[in-house]
């Protein structure tokens, strides 16, 4: 069984009539398949697109004004704008997981290893940073004042996180600076018990960097990247995840984003067992432009899981958000969220998001969520675009009916479909690793 | 000189309602340089003796054989098949998601001649055969047939023929959906290479008007599962005057 879900947010605060101006209209237009369960005779032809299906069927927050999302069968504690959601240190300020908080909706909670009930009091993952050497790093306590002053927490493991770090890892590429070379921070776990850890990464003014997080080995963490972009500046952050199996790894990696500043952010998540990142770009100045990548690939029992928010909070901002996942073999299952929030200031923004999924085999489940809320039509585009496709038998029996064999065929379309990612990352070392790591799940999925 | 050789072939699939024989006993061979029009009504067979050439596993072989130039082609695996020299070009071609034109064309040429093509003559060749089948040069770097109109897929499949050489084409209804413009560039591309004096070209159509721009040699009317007639080209003229109800009379349909 291959099943998508697909919803979209409407709040009160963005009526149809102001939707007009939306860049996608033809694609919405020709959208608009149910949410739930993709029949597989429909797969055959290849992609099956999901627009906007809000559902009618349940009963519930109507009377708030709302459009009632579709959110499986679970209830779900509605939230009235992205906007709106909580944001503090203290962990008293989100009340315990439940399971049915609409941000922890699809997160199977007994899987997190008690990251989001214990301590995290185990010690942190070892960080060690190499490469570029103009770009400092300092280890840092928990009282620099520097830490928790561009990005505050929106959940409760995050909350929890901030609580409970030790030393903290500080990367600054300093103002003007171009470093001389990636900057790469690995991140290796050694045991299963719950730790948590903080990173902060500030690229000053018209500096330029790649910083590239790289996880690996075994734990349980929960962690805070705190990221700066100033104003001018050009960074990209790549967190790479090729935890070992046993790992659970919940991340939350918010960028403040500045004026006139080119961020790009890449998750590439292919190893552990639980791995819940959560990037946020927030525009903090006009002129600024984001693009946020993922490539994902999960395996037999694997989750693995994004929630994404873009904030357009101030005007004339660009964004634009590509997400590709592939699924192989039981209860292999990803989630993306995607919120884009454009703010009633955020006129002359410009955003698109995309999230494609390609289903190999049976028993692996899709979730996808694009929401896009507009507080003002004056803008230059906003849309987004979901398609979960199956690899299904008839596009086997068109490749080999040219003479490519199964398994050539199986590798082409994975290949194909996962390389536009890579190629973001633009660190020939680091490609060409992932693409390897790329083919090593292939072959381990017996495909 | 290759021969493709079909002998008394019976051919079912499995339903919800259980097993549904459709090919009743088909015999017939082809030559290189022939062309052999099958024609016949809807529900007749046609479709399914080019999917069970090319080795589509929704088909069951209950009898009979196929063999192309003495080997068992019903022993090949579908790229097998592909490998020693059939060629289907389908009726509903599908969408290959995340796979370029580009690399899809190079990777199958690659694979049916055991070797990479000389990357020079072979970029000159894919645009050339995309030209003279009027194809947009920016559709080699979109995705197989995603999103390609009905017509535009059957002329990438016209592509793919001219550019892999097979020793037999078999063309599916390649004419279905198309408007008279596009069916002429089409017929023209299998012209072209069945010119060329190496190829036998096996052409399955609903309709003649297919046969005013590619001219078969031998004509053979399916019904019901089996060649009810089969003749020289002037059995095609007589089709497109009559209908197909004089067949449909004579052998009352299955259900």
């Amino acid at each position: 069984m291959a099943e998508t879900t697909h919803t979209e947010s409407t709040p009160d605060t963005a009526p149809d009539a102001e939707v007009t101006d939306l860049g996608d209209l033809d694609e919405k237009a020709r959208l608009g398949a149910p949410a739930g369960a993709v029949d597989r005779s429909r797969a055959i032809d290849g992609f099956t697109e999901e627009g906007e299906s809000l559902s009618t069927g349940d009963t519930g927050s109507e009377q708030l004004g709302l459009k009632k999302h579709s959110h499986g069968n679970a209830p779900v504690i509605p939230e009235a704008s992205r906007g709106e959601r909580r944001r503090s240190f203290d962990i008293a300020d989100f009340p315990t997981l439940t399971g049915l908080e609409e941000d922890w909706r699809f997160t199977p909670l007994k899987r997190l290893r008690g990251l989001h009930t214990e301590a995290l009091s185990a010690s942190a993952p070892a960080v060690e940073v190499t490469g570029a050497g103009n770009v400092t790093v300092e280890t840092v306590g928990r009282d620099d004042v520097r830490l928790g002053a561009s990005a505050t927490p929106e959940d409760r493991v995050s909350a929890a996180a901030w609580n409970a770090f030790g030393d903290a890892t500080v990367i600054t590429v300093p103002q003007e600076t171009v470093a001389d070379g990636e900057v790469m921070v690995s991140v290796r776990g050694t045991h299963a018990e719950a730790s948590a850890q903080h990173i902060l990464i500030d690229a000053k003014a018209f500096s330029k960097a790649v910083v590239v997080l790289d996880h690996q080995g075994s734990a349980t963490l929960a962690q805070n990247v705190e990221i700066v972009v100033g104003d001018g500046a050009e960074l990209t952050v790549v967190s790479v995840q090729e935890w070992d199996d046993d790992a659970v790894h919940v991340s939350s990696q918010q960028a403040k984003v500045g004026r006139d500043a080119r961020y790009k952010h890449v998750v590439v998540s292919l190893g552990g067992d639980l791995v819940r990142l959560t990037p946020s770009s927030i525009f903090t100045a006009p002129g600024a432009e984001v693009e946020m990548y993922g490539l994902y690939f999960a395996d037999a029992g694997q989750h693995l899981e994004q929630r994404l928010l873009v904030d357009h909070a101030v005007p004339n901002c660009k964004s634009r958000v590509t997400y590709k996942g592939a699924l192989q073999g039981d209860d292999a299952h990803t989630v993306w969220v995607g919120d884009v929030l454009i703010r009633k200031a955020a006129e002359g923004t410009d955003t698109y998001e995309t999230n494609r999924n390609l289903i190999l085999t049976d028993g692996a489940r899709s979730d996808s969520v694009p929401n896009l809320e507009i507080e003002t039509g004056l803008i230059e585009g906003a849309g987004h675009a979901s398609a979960t496709g199956r690899f299904d038998d008839e596009h086997l029996f068109y490749l080999m009916a040219r003479g490519i064999p199964e398994k050539a065929a199986r590798r082409l379309v994975v290949r194909g479909f996962l390389t536009e990612v890579i190629q973001q990352i633009k660190v020939p070392a680091l490609e060409e690793r992932l693409s390897e790591s790329v083919e090593r799940e292939l072959a381990a999925g017996n495909l | 000189m290759s021969t493709l050789e079909i002998k008394d072939l019976h051919v079912s699939i499995d339903t919800e309602q259980g097993n549904v024989p459709i090919l009743k006993g088909v015999t017939l061979t082809i030559n290189t340089g022939e062309t052999h029009a099958i024609m016949g009504p809807n529900g007749s067979g046609k479709s399914t003796l080019a999917s069970t050439i090319a080795g589509h596993p929704r088909y069951t072989v209950d009898s009979g054989s196929i063999t192309l130039d003495g080997e068992d082609v019903l022993s090949m695996s579908v790229d097998e098949r592909a490998r020693a020299g059939l060629f289907l070009a389908m009726q509903y071609p599908v969408e290959v998601p995340g796979v370029t034109m580009t690399n899809f064309l190079r990777t199958a040429k690659t694979a049916l001649d055991g070797e990479a093509p000389s990357l020079r003559h072979w970029t000159k060749d894919v645009k050339t055969a995309m030209a003279q089948l009027r194809i947009d040069a920016d559709f080699a770097q979109r995705n197989v047939n995603e999103g390609f109109s009905g017509g535009e897929k059957k002329r990438v499949e016209i592509l793919q023929l001219e550019l892999f050489r097979p020793k037999f084409a078999i063309l599916d209804e390649t004419d279905s959906g198309l408007d008279v413009d596009a069916l002429k560039v089409v017929s023209e591309g299998v012209n072209r290479e069945h010119s060329k004096g190496e190829m036998g070209t096996l052409l399955i159509t609903h309709y003649t008007r297919i046969l005013r721009y590619i001219k078969p040699d031998f004509v053979h009317v399916f019904v019901a599962g089996r060649i009810a007639e089969q003749g020289g080209p002037e059995l095609a003229d007589q089709l497109e005057a009559e209908g197909y109800d004089r067949f449909t009379a004579q052998t009352p349909v299955e259900a």
